[in-house]
């Protein structure tokens, strides 16, 4: 129920003024996703989507760091 | 997929499984909050990766596991009108009401439709303008945005056929429940990342201050849940009572304020009675008086039925973290996922379905390879 994953924003959609949508790929399924909770978002963005809402733009950088640091573990012993 | 694969890396997965080996020393026990993540956990059998003085708790975070079965009676109640179109997300359509489900009330001829996202139940109610449409609007604060987002996307468009059955729930007062009133000792707290990514981790700090235990925001992959069991170790052998981020790709600090004041605007506060746990000051959303238009529980008769939960199911005591799955005489036996006594037996998130999907002969204290 709370499941969220992540996608890439491939299109957005600003003709409806009320309701700012998009269409989000989650490797090679493309749904239409709501992406009034980001008005920030840009195509090409991940963002984290939960029933057809993007509840944020992910951040690249710090999923970046987590890993590098994770790796970093096995060179602190 | 990328922020998928190499959050499932193996080796990564090892070399923190190996640092926590390396850290912990004491006998504590620590709980998963949401039962997505318990799920991850089972899958991923990560239990074998930790150290076998880290007792894991599964906490009630499932929505689907703790809507009171009140509101299931309901919801079927009014799928059985005349004139009604109920709709709800799919994880809800067998969970046990007093006397059935949702399924088998579709099964006597209602009109119940599953939905992905509470948008589609607008749009069923701007298709079938001669009908009245109810949604049942479930979930925690990881939902309750998207679903305020519905009631005012009905309101721009003018709809008067459209209600929904709100069964909101707010995670930090079950928390502060837990904290304050088991018998349990919990030594630390592995926060639910998605609830986080809406609500930011405020709440949390007033938790770890006032009941003094850290608390790690956690994602959903199974190396995002080593690295944050890691990071919360840490913090307990240290003696720190932090709260931590470990979903620092997707949470930030103050959380998304305009999925906040979406909510605030469509809902306030309400006491909330827990499948099994009980009734919990504050831990519930409802409409706020200027929505109640669209409030199903304000706009339609319900006869005054006695609910009544299956006598056997010990689902209270699961999701309060008191007993594990297998220690239900009905586990596995009468009550499988196809025939579920009780809701954590329904939904892929509750304990009961996960330990019967992966662990199916349990061995609730798996020892430690390593
Ligand atoms: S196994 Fe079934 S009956 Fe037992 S606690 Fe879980 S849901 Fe309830």
């Amino acid at each position: 129920m709370c499941l969220a994953i992540p996608g890439k924003i491939v299109t957005i959609d600003d003709s409806n003024e009320d309701l700012k949508m998009g269409k989000v790929d989650f490797s090679g399924i493309v749904k239409d996703v709501c992406l009034d909770l980001v008005p920030e978002a840009n195509i090409g963005d991940y963002v984290i989507v939960h029933v057809g809402f993007a509840l944020n733009v992910l951040d690249e950088e710090e999923a970046i760091k987590n890993i590098t640091l994770i790796n970093e573990m096995l060179n602190s012993e | 997929m990328k922020f998928i694969d190499e959050y499932r890396d193996k080796n990564l997965i090892g070399i923190v499984s190996e640092k926590i080996h390396s850290i912990s020393t004491k006998q504590i026990s620590i709980m998963e909050i949401c039962g997505g993540q318990t799920h991850t956990i089972l899958k991923y059998k990560l239990e074998e990766f930790i150290p076998s003085n880290i007792n894991l708790i599964h906490g009630p975070g499932c929505p689907v596991c703790v809507t009171p079965v009140e509101y299931i009676d309901r919801a079927i109640e009014l799928s059985m009108k005349q004139d009604v179109i109920l709709v709800s997300f799919g994880d809800m359509l067998r969970v046990p009401g007093t006397e059935k489900d949702l399924l088998s009330a579709r099964a006597n001829g209602a009109d119940v439709r599953m939905v992905y996202s509470p948008l589609d139940s607008v749009k069923i109610a701007v298709d079938n303008p001669e009908k009245l449409i109810v949604f049942f609007a479930v979930g925690f604060e990881t939902t309750a945005p998207a679903n305020a987002r519905a009631v005012l996307q009905a309101e721009r468009l003018g709809l008067d056929n459209y209600f929904i059955l709100c069964s909101h729930m707010l995670v930090p007062p079950a928390i502060e429940f837990l904290l304050s009133n088991n018998n349990i000792r919990l030594d630390g707290l592995l926060a639910a990342g998605h609830v986080c990514t809406v609500m930011g981790l405020n709440e949390y700090e007033i938790l770890s201050g006032k009941y003094h235990i850290p608390i790690v925001a956690m994602g959903f992959e199974p190396l995002d849940i080593m690295n944050a069991i890691f990071i919360l170790i840490k913090l307990i052998e240290e003696n720190k009572c932090n709260v931590e981020n470990q979903y620092s790709r997707t949470v930030l600090k103050e959380g998304n304020i305009k999925a906040q004041k979406i909510i605030n605007k469509v809902f306030v506060k309400e006491d909330r009675e827990w499948r099994g746990i009980g009734t919990i000051k504050d831990s519930g959303l409802k409409l706020r008086d200027e929505y109640s238009k669209y409030d199903a529980l304000l706009n339609f008769v319900f006869e005054n039925k006695l609910t009544k939960v299956n006598g056997v199911c010990i689902a209270g005591e699961i999701l309060q973290g008191l007993k594990k799955p297998s220690q239900c005489i009905s586990f596995g036996k009468e009550c499988i996922p196809e025939h579920p006594l009780g809701a954590p037996m329904v939904s892929s998130e509750g304990a009961c379905a996960a330990y019967f999907r992966y662990r199916r002969i349990d061995n609730c204290n798996i020892k430690c390879k390593m």
